[in-house]
């Protein structure tokens, strides 16, 4: 579904992404790991289309759509929809009023908003005075009325107390598992697929993860088993994985 | 036999106000004092009550205390439906009750400006609004100040009194008929706020690109009193310079100004609020939105504190949507005692690009995307309207032109 070409992205002047290849198949979750700074963010925030995060060359492509040039909202119509770190606060603008508008009323948000005990929030505005998990609830909750088929997710669990995490992996669980047939977006058949970043591994508890990828220094150092991934990055930290990298490159080259 | 004020008027009609372009009162005819007048608001010409719809009254007398109808500077309809309050032209009040006169021209000062000045030479008609001691009205008097004919001075002189524990509601709309481009209103308006009252006063404007409006108003609120005053004028103006005051003279009392405008091309709008804070314990909170499309908008804002133990803040906030628009903020705090709270925000900028594109990608078009955030700029400032007038305020928000030129 998401092809990423030799990717290298800057963002205030600095080359974050270099020269990074992934993908991410249809019907397929993967996982990105990868230590603070890492570029994972930078990685998803270029999927999305935010301005600020410039794409010095390489491409992006959507189901073969070259989308690299596209706008925000136009990648949103495709079918690609995120959760963001940091989402910005939006003063007078209700939340009920943004998952209406986001969901053009092909849901029951209200029953949606329920499950994941944010009906108190609907009325508020969207963001402002929210603490780290309610964000992220208030994130899942937009995306769910959103629908997408590729689901971007930057650390789902992060902040989310023990209660709430139960709810907000089970609304993940649903957003990605659920009916494909009814997802945003113009391959509406082609099912869904998701790209994840996690530190704590947390989430897999409540999604079935098929791919793992690890970043290091703004390109891809490692990929496999995500669940394998995560035990290594346990026992070892992720200098193991620059090691490895730089072991395996050395390798290459002695090859050549 | 010329009284002393009649006098000080007089030498006041050249006087320029302190803020705001001059307009040359010569340019405009006199308001007719004798159109027809009409016996409800519902017996009214569709293009009229169209007018008032547009300006947030309702032609009705369905679930108001009172109505009440100016146009030029005629009243065509006044009309009480509720018990504990009063509505009627200020002409007949001053006949009615003797001790009015110690009310009309003390908390404006006849010879502030040669607005007020003229407005009082011309003996103004205007409504006169009071709620009895203790009355809880709980349906709101609304009133409606209309420019029927072109190119018209319309004089309006209100008096408005709170009594001891009342509690009222007051809706005001201003506009402008269809065929009327160019006019002039001058407005002045005195609220009186007994002990332990409390008045809700809404005004929306809805004038025409033409159109020079000078209201002057005055609060002044004894103990325990509470004013809450919500402003919108979210439609195009040639010429607007208001700059209300609330004198806070008894302990505890509150007060609350809202404000959104919209400054379309070619609108010239200089609008404040200030509360003067005389006595302990008194709580004001100024808050304005403003949004400029290609016009020039001035928020003022002034806190005045004049005794210890008071606690104020204001805030103005200021949208750029056009490179030809311009937003001067101007909040002011002068305290003259110390132990007071006095703060001030105040930020003038264009939309921010993250919160756009954070709608668009939730699928909104860009268009769309500013739309929801300028509109949820402006609804804080109106957070502080009353529920039945909430639809009528939410149609003209939707139907607000936002775009920058």
């Amino acid at each position: 579904m998401l092809e990423i070409e030799n990717l290298t992205v800057e963002v205030g002047g600095r080359e974050i992404l270099h020269n990074l290849s992934l993908n991410v198949m249809t019907g397929y979750t993967t996982v990105l790991f990868g230590p603070n700074g890492s570029g994972k963010s930078t990685l998803l925030m270029t999927i999305m289309g935010f301005s600020g995060y410039k794409v010095k060359s390489g491409r992006i492509k959507l189901n073969g759509e070259d989308i690299t040039d596209l706008p925000v909202n136009e990648r949103a119509k495709r079918g690609i929809g995120m959760m963001m770190q940091r989402p910005p606060n939006l003063t007078g603008v209700r939340l009920k009023d943004l998952v209406r508008v986001t969901s053009k009323g092909s849901k029951d948000t209200a029953k949606i908003a329920e499950e994941l005990d944010m009906t108190r929030f609907l009325e508020r505005d969207v963001n402002v005075g929210f603490s780290g998990g309610e964000i992220k609830r208030s994130e899942i909750l937009q995306l769910t009325a959103q629908n997408p088929c590729l689901v971007l997710l930057d650390e789902p669990e992060s902040g989310v107390d023990m209660v709430s995490i139960e709810k907000l992996g089970a609304k993940v669980h649903d957003l990605l598992q659920g009916p494909s047939h009814h997802c945003a977006g113009w391959r509406e058949k082609s099912g869904k697929a998701a790209l994840i970043i996690t530190h704590t591994g947390q989430i897999l508890d409540y999604v079935e993860a098929d791919r793992g990828y690890v970043m290091c220094n703004g390109s891809v150092a490692c990929s496999g088993n995500p669940r394998e991934l995560l035990q290594e990055i346990r026992k070892m930290g992720y200098n193991e994985c620059i090691r490895c990298k730089i072991n395996r490159a050395n390798v290459i080259e002695e090859n050549i | 036999m010329v009284s002393n004020e009649e006098r000080r008027a007089k030498e006041a009609l050249r006087k320029e106000a302190k803020f705001g372009e001059e307009i040359d009162l010569e340019e405009y005819d006199e308001g007719s004092r004798g159109l027809s007048g009409a016996d409800s608001l519902e017996d009214l010409p569709s293009e009229t009550k169209s007018t008032m719809l547009d300006s947030g009254i309702v032609p009705s007398d369905k679930g108001k205390a009172g109505n009440f109808l100016l146009m030029d500077n005629t009243v065509v309809h006044s009309s009480v439906m509720g018990s504990g309050v009063e509505v009627m032209p200020l002409s007949h009040a001053l006949k009615a009750h003797d001790w009015l006169k110690d009310y009309v021209w003390k908390a404006v000062e006849p010879d502030s400006d040669k607005y007020t000045a003229e407005t009082y030479l011309q003996k103004a008609d205007g409504y006169f609004i009071r709620a009895l001691p203790g009355a809880k009205i709980k349906m709101p008097v609304q009133t409606c100040l209309l420019l029927k004919n072109r190119n018209t001075k319309q004089y309006v002189h209100n008096v408005l009194i709170a009594e001891e524990g009342s509690e009222f509601e007051v809706v005001t709309g201003c506009g402008t008929s269809k065929n009327v481009e160019k006019g002039l209103h001058l407005g002045i308006s005195e609220f009186f706020l007994k002990k332990n009252s409390k008045l809700t006063f809404t005004m929306v404007h809805n004038w025409s690109e033409f159109v020079g409006v000078r209201p002057r108003s005055s609060i002044v609120m004894d103990e325990g009193s509470t004013y809450i005053n919500n402003y919108v004028a979210l439609k195009p103006v040639k010429t607007i310079q208001t700059y209300p005051t609330a004198h806070m003279n008894g302990p505890d009392a509150v007060c609350r100004f809202n404000s959104v405008a919209v400054a379309h091309p070619g609108s010239m709008m200089d609008m404040g609020s200030r509360a003067v804070l005389n006595a302990p314990g008194c709580k004001a909170e100024l808050i304005s939105r403003t949004i400029t499309t290609g016009g020039t908008v001035i928020a003022r804002g002034q806190l005045v504190g004049n005794s210890a133990g008071i606690k104020a803040h204001l805030e103005c906030k200021g949208l750029i949507m056009s490179d030809k628009g311009v937003q001067i903020a101007i909040p002011e705090l002068e305290a003259r005692v110390p132990d007071v709270e006095m703060t001030h925000e105040a930020a003038v900028g264009k939309i921010a690009q993250d919160q756009v594109e954070y709608l668009m990608s939730r699928g909104l078009s860009e268009e769309e995307a500013v739309g929801m955030i300028v509109r949820g700029f402006l609804d804080v400032g109106i957070r502080g309207i009353p529920d039945h007038l909430r639809a009528e305020v939410d149609k003209i928000l939707q139907e607000t032109d936002v775009r920058g030129s």
